[in-house]
């Protein structure tokens, strides 16, 4: 099922959660919205579930304009962040719950029932759980207890809303795979929630990036962590270095020194320079490179973490270097980013 | 003997609470609240059950199988039958509302929920008397209709209704409030119905809570004696209520006798006080499992 949010802007009381949101989610995609607290990601997947209505604009499910129906008859399973799962019911009555709730007409009897819960628990690796309650099981086994129930209805479109948020590091690695698993082999179209961008890079076949409100990139992993196109998502996806520097005549200036690097088709005045500090070369003389005085180094894991001083503006930036580099032990250091990327700053 | 579980627990409790009052002090003040809990309530009820037999149990039993006091424990049954059922729905409503919505009034309507606790019952009473009294607006309409209120069963029940009104709704507020709305949610979006969330979800949530303030509903609706007082016009054998009737067989002189029926409502209290402890172990064990989950 396709899903399209067109130009959706909601309020909440005076305060604006999203302006003017429009994502256009494929058939059968595993996407994820990820952002910091506070971007709207949230509140775009309960938009899309129907538990939040638009202020302005539409949601079509395929063609049909969801945002006229009640989220009963929008038919998403929806799994929320701290499972919500009917603690007085044994897992098997939870997961079979959208199917006893269902009218006469359509409700499968209750043997069927029986059997369709244990298939999907089998399908979440919980056969043999059916008479726990929930608070008998780990959170991993509540979470996969809670997709299972979302899956029982034949959703449409899967929702998760933080579904890993709640477990330890090394859970959710493993149900993180776990859910690619899942989602390969049933083809749901899967939203999932995240802030955690390593979640989403690994998990999803597009990412799209929020923050305060609006979209700012949508991409595969390697689009948003290659080729970000905002100082956010630069920012905000895997490490990051920044610098201020000068456009002119299409060259970057650091105080009066160019820097080496062509800004093609950048607006001259003041902008800021994005690069990843595992992505640079070292160079011995320096014409045309940024150089600055190592301030100070330290050893994370497998790398070398070296902070430059630059120019006389007491502007700091990081790279990375391998751990046995001999640069290391140099107080002066010469580089230049390999990738990079350029922004005019707006303000001023 | 002292129950040695309970002094490990005793302890490790002192230790977390860094309590560091010396021994006898500590004994002082624990005598101090017995024997203020001995005088002030132990002691007038176990006076209450002397009293009611003091003229042996054929005078006990024979004051009960009277007409007139048949007749009160009837009404009083009544009309909790009534008022309780009535103050279920309304609290669950109220609570749902309060605990589930967000809307404009909402801190007022809370307040509110606390009136009749806050007034005298005898005021609550009065009020009742004002609007349907014969000198009320709505007087000469009910009395043009043929509608007796005042001084019969309606205003017993409507003034009950009142007094005991807050008892659900207090007991359910806090819960539902914690427990918020996410359940209810992921039953809507699993394709439930209003009816079928509130039965399958919302009601299991809460009934511990909801038993509770039934409990203590049903026990202020049989006692009260303030508001039903006012509105109820003392007809004996017709508007008395069981407390309606202990005083006025107290003022007749047949103490004995106000004491066997008043047996009846503190043996309802001893009661109450037994399942609402049973249903605070069960509830307050409820409550952790919640917290846990």
């Amino acid at each position: 099922m396709e899903v399209r949010v067109a130009n959706v802007r909601k309020e909440f009381d005076t305060f604006a959660a999203l302006h003017d949101v429009s994502l256009d989610i494929r058939s059968g995609e595993l996407i994820a919205l990820l952002g910091p607290s506070g971007s709207g990601k949230t509140t775009l997947l309960r938009l899309i579930a129907g538990l939040e209505q638009p202020t302005v604009g539409k949601i079509f499910f395929g063609e049909d304009d969801a945002s006229e129906r009640t989220i009963r008859e929008r038919n998403v399973g929806f799994v929320f962040q701290h499972y919500a799962l009917f603690r007085h019911m044994t897992v098997a009555d939870n997961v079979g719950f959208g199917l006893k709730v269902r009218p006469g007409a359509t409700r499968p009897p209750a043997s069927e029932i029986r059997r369709r819960a244990s298939e999907l628990l089998d399908l979440v690796q919980l056969s043999g759980l059916e008479k726990r309650y929930p608070a008998q099981l780990s959170g991993g086994q509540r979470q996969r207890v809670a997709l299972a129930r979302a899956m029982a209805i034949e959703p449409k479109v899967l929702l998760l809303d933080e579904p890993f948020g709640a477990l330890d590091a090394q859970v959710r690695r493993e149900l993180r795979r776990w859910l690619r698993e899942i989602h390969d082999a049933t083809g749901h179209t899967t939203v999932f929630v995240t802030h955690d961008q390593e979640e989403a890079l690994e998990l999803a076949d597009r990412v799209v990036v929020m923050s305060q409100g609006k979209i700012e990139q949508v991409g595969t992993a390697d689009e948003v962590y290659d080729t970000p196109n905002s100082p956010f998502v630069y920012g905000f996806i895997g490490e990051s270095s920044s610098l201020p520097v000068k456009v002119e005549d299409d060259q970057l200036w650091i105080a009066d020194r160019s820097i080496g690097l062509s800004a093609q088709g950048a607006p001259s005045g003041k902008a800021t320079l994005f690069f990843r500090p595992h992505d640079v070369e070292l160079l011995d003389g320096c014409s045309g490179c940024i150089a600055g005085t190592v301030a100070a180094s330290r050893r994370v894991a497998g790398t070398r973490r070296v902070e430059l001083e630059i120019g006389g503006h007491r502007q700091r930036v990081e790279i990375e270097l391998p751990v046995d580099h001999p640069a290391a032990q140099k107080s002066r250091l010469a580089f230049r980013p390999r990738r990079w990327k350029v922004f005019p700053d707006t303000a001023g | 003997m002292a129950d040695p579980v309970l002094f490990a627990a005793d302890n490790a409790h002192e230790s977390a609470s860094g309590v560091t009052e010396a021994r006898p002090a500590r004994y002082a003040l624990m005598a101090v609240a017995f024997v203020f809990l001995g005088i002030f309530l132990v002691l007038p009820l176990v006076l209450v059950f002397i009293q009611a037999s003091s003229k042996g149990l054929d005078f006990f039993l024979s004051t009960l199988a009277e007409p007139d006091t048949v007749s009160a424990i009837r009404l009083t049954l009544l009309v909790a039958v009534i008022a309780v059922p009535l103050n279920l729905v309304f609290g669950v409503c109220m609570a749902w509302a309060i605990a589930k919505f967000e809307f404009k009034g909402k801190a007022f309507l809370t307040t509110l929920v606390d009136l009749p606790f806050s007034v005298s019952p005898v005021i609550s009473g009065l009020v009742y008397v004002l609007l349907f009294g014969a000198q009320s607006l709505l007087g000469p309409w009910l009395k043009a209709h043929g509608i007796t209120i005042l001084f019969a069963v309606p205003g017993i029940v409507l003034a009950t209704v009142f007094v005991t009104f807050p008892f659900v709704a207090r007991e359910l507020i806090p819960l539902m409030q914690e427990q918020g709305t996410k359940d209810e949610e992921a039953a809507i979006s699993l394709g439930a119905n209003g009816w079928q969330t509130f039965w399958y979800v919302t009601l299991p949530n809460i009934k511990w809570g909801l038993l509770y303030g039934v409990l203590l509903c049903n026990a202020r609706a049989m006692g009260e004696f303030g508001a039903v007082s006012v509105v109820s016009g003392h007809i004996r054998g017709q508007t008395n209520t069981m407390p309606l009737h202990v005083e006025i067989l107290y003022n007749d002189y047949n103490a004995a006798g106000a004491f066997a029926v008043a047996s009846l409502l503190a043996g309802l209290a001893l009661v109450t006080l037994a399942l609402k402890t049973v249903l605070e172990m069960r509830y307050g064990a409820e409550i952790a499992a919640t917290r846990g989950h």
